[in-house]
């Protein structure tokens, strides 16, 4: 009854040699232990200026949303005018309406400011 | 029923006629166009982006669920024929989707005057409340595996956001990122499942699944269709918070804002048992031998256990919290019970339960202050005497929670009862009562500070009230929970027919579940 | 009551004559429902009046009131038990009477002397109306009417129905006219007699709500009714005895009667438990007309069910081994004892085993243990009054004695008899009662004057009252006669009818002979031991009567000098009901005079036997047991022995204690010594039943109560708390798990998983 399964193990039990093998062998291929400059964060000699987890401003983040949605619309609206005759009125219907939700979208952005940078 | 027959609405659906989804989905629509409604009118109605929403936003969100409403009346009697429609056209969804509604206006009715307090009265707000519920129809009305899906993520990303909306209050942000992450985990558990039922039955429509299933031809991936239950229950699981996905409800219940709290204890969970009733009780209902044991086990684990630990709660929102993990509980075992009586006495005491729990939460409301909660069981102490009307109000909401005669808890538990010896579940109905016994200890326990103890200090009380659109609010809830007792053959009626219009009668499912096998 | 009389003589022509006229009964519900409407209208101006705050008047049930604040124009609070004369006598030093005077009585005091009684004689006056149809009809079978249902249980096994039924038959047409006519002769005295209490509304309330309970009883068509008349008579009595309750001892009595009696209802209960198991049914007409069929002759279903039965008639009629309570509950107001523990409710008993008739022919043992039951108590209780000096006690005993009569009579198949003795019973005690209240309203009176601490209810302390109080003497007197059984009074007659039944039991010509015969019991010894001691009851009967009217009445007076000038007969409402009474007591006998029977041929009234011929149908149902188990009785042979033994005992117990107590000396309870002779003395102290009692029931009762207070306390609580604690720690324990942490639940989740998994997979 599992039989349609068996690969699956076996990729499975393949995965997990692998990665023993990996990690085994990095440790015996690398060359000696760990030094302070060999653990520091860039090797090129510089020192890290800052703190690394620096916020970055929430501006970021809601352009980059912005940008997500129109992706996705972008993403949506390509196949659907490829295909727009076939799919005929109700198609034009569906992405009618998801152009205006995504408008009300955009002017709720626009109102809230997120289109200004300051 | 004459007025949308006057608009077009044809007297039979054919969801295979895309057009026809207009009239199948008219108050998901109204609800859509009204939350972006609330949306836009709130930004541009804002002079400056820091000040406060205006008083009319949640009347217009109001207004809003009260459209809604009306056009869900549009579905009764409408009866769908297609085959693989995408959303149900039954009486069920008609219930239930009043019942999101109520929840939906009781929580934007409490929020009035706390949103103020806490400095959180921003449109958004409502708006969000709105796709919630949007949400919580969709899934709660959905016939697909994936639109109950889509239905859980539109419900639960507004939650999520709504958990954590008072940004500034640590415990609140703390709430919603529990929430959210587990939540997230959850819903790969969820559709992990869908994935495994479409791999074993090869569809996602909950109708041709019960067809298949009711067959009983072998479609030769039982043990893929069990894993795909079993995940499909976790996920609907942790979204009822049934004991032991139920971590994340005290912890979210408690962080996030009340009137959120009222909204995720009653229309979530309403919305959640409502699919949780159309893909168990109906599309597995044939594969019954195989889930009713677990679930059974898990019913009886969350009433008892939710019950004990609420016992040892001294925050009265999060004895409530555990309460309402108890009650998912008892519904659970309206679930088990099966056959038509079973989902009527469900849908019964879904309805009963989101009028007392959001009212109780009102009054939580009622008794907290600008920028602090007055959630301790002394913070109690003496309002029954000092503010006689959220006392008594505040009394009734716990008495019927606890199932006390006169009140729509006592006849709501009682249908579950009647309708769990009906179907075999004898033992649960035992378990039920004991559990509710031990439940009475810390509903009582708040009714007697109330009255027997002195207030904290002179005026402790005196700030407590609600504002007049919230008073109101509680006071019809508290009156629809007395009147659901005294004229419970209405709304029983109702919802006996409710459940006779779910799409596909199931076989009744195995008497005993025999859950001693569990563990074997 | 003549009325009564004639009108039951004139019946049986009338039957012979008409017999096929049909019964219509004339708003039968307005017996019950007057009683019922007094009750609410007292009990209104009984609330009204404690709720106002008179001045004048204290909390009510202040036994002491009246000795602080009225000048005792009319002695009323009678009850002085003899335990408490001190107490009154230092309220009489402490305080003069002298310093009030009378103010207008409120209206909440006023009203009742019109309600109480007028209720109770519209009642009897419906009574009338529908005894004189009866008459005329003189129907064959119950009118039974059901005004609404009261119990409808539909069981598949068999339905219970019981209605708000009143069934109007010959019997409790009879009940019902002794019951509202005495009772507004006693309603009428208790005007006079209580008007000045404090607590007067709340007296006549209760006394409304007693008949109303009392008729219930009689008139209710099935035994769940009767049984509601049952306890409710009961509360009353509870009520009443202990109606002056600011005194322990009264409200100790008043306990004492409840909790008495509830062993006798937990008989009752068993009955109709037993009843319905069986039959299927409780109301009269179908249990009367199944039970033959449906049950053995002398089974022993029918035989638990008449004993359980009487176990419930002993407790309310005051029975061996139940009597204990009745002669405490002398600590009511006198009219209550005359109404209630002497003419009406202690009869519910007789009642019951009347009304049963049926099941009690086809159970021979049991009626064989309620005759010699009946007997027993009857000759205990009178050796026990033979030595009383209380007047009330006296009395009591002798109820508890005359009751035992009854039982004798019922219990040996003499159901007329019985019921003719309760009739009568009804009116020469509660006149002796009512007689007595008079004596003692006057006694309290003129001790009242001179601040006496005598007992105004020791007869010793009476003495030669003949001269004050004429009316209460003569109208006394007759009913002594009349208990006396001496003709031609009406005691004579019914007693006769007793004696003659065992008489003719002990010849063998009883069906209750037979009906022993045939389960194997002879039991013609045994009726010769009732007839014995029945006759040596009836002679003691004379004796203690004849020795409390002499002490009482004849002789010096002993009262004193100052306080003789006190004693005078009280006012017509007292006076009037005492005349009535002792009427009735004359003639009342003649309602049932056998004619065939030698010396009472002498009387020869209409066709005789006119009691026999009402009541012929209820027993119908009796007759056709006994003669489908042919064990109806043989022609009975007239005999003048038993009724020239009656005659003579009755006459020679007056004539002894005459010869006894009249010539001599007789001295005041201070002076008097106490008992010297051990026979005395056990006699006097009851034969120490109550402390027997006491000993035995009451501390081991006690003992076992703390036991399982303890019990209780310690283990029942002590696991109820542990529940709780458990309930309590394990949610301590599962609350742990709320860490906090998002993995901690993100586990559990995954913990969830597995299980629900592994559960799926597994099954």
């Amino acid at each position: 009854m599992l039989r349609p399964y068996v690969p699956l193990l076996v990729l499975l039990a393949l995965s997990v040699v692998n990665a023993i093998f990996m990690v085994v062998l990095s440790t015996v291929l690398s060359p000696g232990g760990a030094t302070k400059v060999k653990s520091a964060p860039y090797e090129s000699g510089m020192t890290p200026l800052g703190n690394p987890r620096e916020r970055f401003s929430v501006k970021f983040y809601v352009v980059a949303i912005l940008f997500i949605v129109f992706d996705v619309e972008t993403i949506f609206l390509l196949p659907w005018a490829v295909s727009a005759r076939r799919l005929g009125w109700a198609g034009f219907a569906a992405a009618g309406i998801f152009i205006f939700i995504l408008t009300v979208g955009l002017i709720y952005e626009w109102k809230k400011g997120a289109l200004e940078w300051d | 029923m004459s007025f949308f027959a006057a608009l077009g609405r044809p007297e039979v659906l054919d969801l295979a006629r895309q057009t026809h989804y207009f009239w199948a989905l008219l108050p998901e629509i109204v609800l859509t166009l009204g939350a972006m409604l609330v949306l836009i009118v709130d930004v541009i109605h804002k002079g400056d982006r820091s000040e406060p929403s205006r008083g009319s936003i949640p009347v217009l969100t109001l207004a809003v669920l009260a459209a809604t409403a009306l056009a869900n009346t549009a579905l009764f009697g409408l009866r769908d024929v297609s085959a693989n429609g995408m959303v149900a056209v039954d009486g069920f969804r008609t219930f239930t989707n009043f019942v999101y509604l109520v929840a939906a206006a009781l929580c934007i009715a409490i929020s009035m005057g706390y949103l103020e307090r806490r400095g959180i009265m921003k449109g958004e707000f409502h708006a969000l409340v709105l796709f919630a519920t949007l949400g919580m129809m969709l899934m709660g009305g959905s016939r697909d595996l994936i639109m109950t899906f889509i239905g859980l993520e539109v419900m639960s990303v507004p939650i999520y956001v709504l958990v954590g909306f008072d940004r500034m209050d640590p415990r609140s942000s703390e709430a919603s990122l529990k929430y959210f992450l587990l939540g997230a985990f959850s819903s790969g558990f969820f559709l992990y499942g869908i994935a495994l039922v479409f791999g074993a039955v090869g569809s996602t429509n909950l109708t041709y699944i019960a067809e298949t299933l009711g067959t009983g031809t072998d479609h030769g991936h039982e043990r893929l269709l069990m894993a795909g239950m079993a995940l499909t229950l976790v996920g609907l699981g942790f979204k009822v918070a049934a004991i032991p996905f139920h971590m994340w409800t005290p912890d979210a219940y408690d962080g996030a804002p009340t009137p959120v709290t009222a909204l995720m204890s009653t229309g979530v969970k309403a919305a959640a048992f409502a699919a949780f009733v159309r893909i168990f009780a109906v599309a597995f209902a044939d594969a019954g031998a195989q889930w009713v044991p677990v679930v059974w086990w898990l019913a009886a684990v969350t009433m008892v256990g939710a019950n004990l630990v609420a016992l040892t709660q001294g925050s009265v929102k999060r004895m409530l919290a555990y309460s309402s993990i108890a009650h998912a509980g008892y519904l659970l075992v309206a679930l088990l019970s099966g056959g038509d009586t079973g989902k009527a006495a469900f849908l019964f005491y879904i309805l009963a339960y989101t009028v007392m729990t959001a009212g109780a939460f009102g009054i939580v409301i009622a008794n907290s202050r600008d920028g602090e909660e007055r959630v301790t069981l002394e913070d109690y102490a003496g309002l029954g005497l000092e503010k006689p009307w959220l006392g008594a109000a505040f009394s009734i909401f716990l008495l019927s929670l606890a199932g006390f005669p006169l009140t729509a808890g006592f006849l709501g538990k009682l249908y579950i009862l009647r309708a769990a010896v009906e179907g075999g579940q004898a033992q649960l109905a035992v378990i039920l009562v004991l559990a509710s016994l031990v439940s009475y200890f810390y509903y009582l326990r708040v009714i007697v500070v109330m009255y027997m103890r002195p207030a904290r200090s002179e005026g402790w009380h005196a700030g407590a009230g609600l504002p007049l659109a919230a008073r109101t609010a509680v006071l019809a809830a508290c009156v629809v929970v007395v009147a659901m007792f005294f004229a419970g053959a209405v709304p029983m009626r109702w919802a006996e027919q409710s459940a006779l219009s779910l799409w596909r009668q199931p076989a009744p499912v195995a008497a005993s579940p025999a859950p001693a096998s569990l563990f074997r | 009551m003549l009325l009564l009389q004639e009108a039951a003589v004139h019946a049986t022509s009338a039957a012979a004559g008409q017999a096929g006229e049909s019964f219509a009964a004339f708003a039968p519900w307005l017996i019950l429902a007057l009683p019922l409407l007094g009750f609410v209208l007292n009990g209104l101006l009984s609330i009204t009046a404690a709720r106002r705050a008179l001045p004048a008047l204290p909390p009510v049930g202040d036994p002491h009131w009246d000795a602080h604040h009225e000048p005792s124009e009319q002695e009323h609070h009678a009850h002085g038990d003899d335990a408490h004369p001190a107490a009154h006598a230092d309220d009489h030093g402490a305080h003069g009477h002298d310093a009030h005077g009378h103010g207008p009585k409120p209206a909440t005091h006023t009203l009742p002397s019109f309600i109480a009684p007028g209720v109770l004689i519209a009642a009897f006056a419906v009574a009338v109306v529908n005894f004189l149809r009866m008459l005329a009809a003189h129907p064959e079978t119950a009118w039974v009417h059901e005004y609404w249902s009261w119990m409808p249980v539909n069981d598949p096994t068999g339905a219970l129905r019981v209605g708000a039924a009143i069934q109007l038959d010959q019997l409790s047409m009879l009940m019902t006219l002794v019951i509202t006519g005495v009772g507004s002769l006693i309603h009428v005295f208790s005007v006079g007699y209580m008007k000045e209490d404090p607590g007067y509304p709340r007296y006549m309330a209760y006394l409304n709500l007693f008949v109303f309970f009392m008729l219930t009883l009689v008139l209710g068509a099935s035994y769940p009714l009767m049984f509601v008349g049952w306890e409710g008579v009961g509360l009353c009595s509870y009520l009443l005895i202990g109606f002056w309750f600011k005194e322990r001892a009264n409200a100790d009595a008043g306990k004492k009667a409840f909790i008495v009696n509830r062993i006798g209802d937990f008989g009752f209960l068993i009955a109709m438990f037993l009843l319905f198991a069986n039959l299927g049914t409780l109301n009269f007409a179908e249990v009367m007309e199944r039970a033959p069929a449906q049950m053995a002759f002398g089974g022993a279903v029918v035989t638990a069910v008449c004993l359980f039965f009487f176990l419930g008639a002993a407790g309310k009629s005051a029975q061996i081994p139940l009597y204990v309570w009745l002669p405490d509950a002398m600590a009511g107001p006198t009219p209550v004892s005359a109404l209630i523990h002497a003419a009406t409710m202690v009869t519910a008993g007789v009642y019951l085993v009347a009304r049963s008739a049926t099941l009690f022919t086809m159970a021979p043992v049991a009626s064989l243990v309620v005759a010699l039951v009946g007997t027993a108590t009857a000759i205990f209780a009178a050796s026990i009054g033979l030595k009383q000096w209380d007047i009330k006690k006296i009395l009591a005993y002798s109820t508890v004695s005359q009751l035992g009569f009854m039982f004798a009579a019922v219990g040996m198949g003499a159901y007329v008899a019985g019921v003719f003795h309760l009739m009568t019973h009804a009116f020469f005690k509660a006149c002796l009662f009512l007689g007595s209240g008079a004596v003692i309203h006057a006694m309290h009176e003129a001790l009242h004057h001179t601040h006496s601490d005598m007992d105004a209810q020791d007869v010793r302390n009476m003495g030669g009252l003949r001269r004050y109080l004429p009316v209460t003497f003569w109208t006394m007197g007759i009913a002594t006669l009349a208990i006396a059984g001496v003709p031609p009074f009406a005691g004579f007659f019914s007693k006769d009818e007793i004696t003659g039944a065992a008489w003719d039991g002990a010849h063998g010509q009883l069906p209750l002979a037979a009906g022993l015969a045939k389960v194997g019991i002879d039991g013609t010894l045994w009726f010769g031991l009732i007839w014995g001691a029945l006759s040596i009851a009836a002679f003691m009967t004379a004796f203690y009567m004849g020795r409390m009217m002499i002490y009482t009445f004849f002789g010096q007076n002993r009262t004193g000098e100052e306080e003789r000038k006190h004693l005078h007969e009280g006012s017509w409402t007292l006076t009037l009901p005492l005349v009535v009474l002792a009427l009735a007591s004359t003639f009342g006998g003649f309602l049932n005079v056998e004619r065939e029977v030698p010396i009472v041929r002498w009387f020869d009234f209409g066709q005789g036997e006119a009691l026999h011929r009402w009541l012929h149908p209820v027993l119908a149902g009796a007759d056709q047991v006994a003669e489908a188990n042919g064990i109806a009785g043989a022609a009975v042979e007239p005999s003048a022995v038993p009724i020239a033994v009656a005659i003579l005992l009755g006459l020679g117990g007056l004539a002894l204690a005459w010869t006894m107590l009249s010539r001599r000396a007789l001295r005041t309870a201070a002076e008097e010594p106490a008992y010297a002779n051990g026979v005395e003395r056990v006699l006097y102290h009851k034969y120490y039943v109550d402390e027997l009692y006491d000993r035995v029931v009451v501390r081991t009762v006690g003992w076992l109560s703390r036991l399982q207070a303890g019990f209780d306390r310690y283990v029942v609580d002590g696991l109820v708390d542990f529940g709780g604690k458990m309930s309590e720690w394990l949610g301590v324990a599962l609350g742990r798990f709320q860490t906090g942490q998002v993995n901690t639940y993100a586990f559990a989740i995954l913990i969830g998983v597995t299980l629900v998994l592994y559960a799926f997979v597994h099954t």
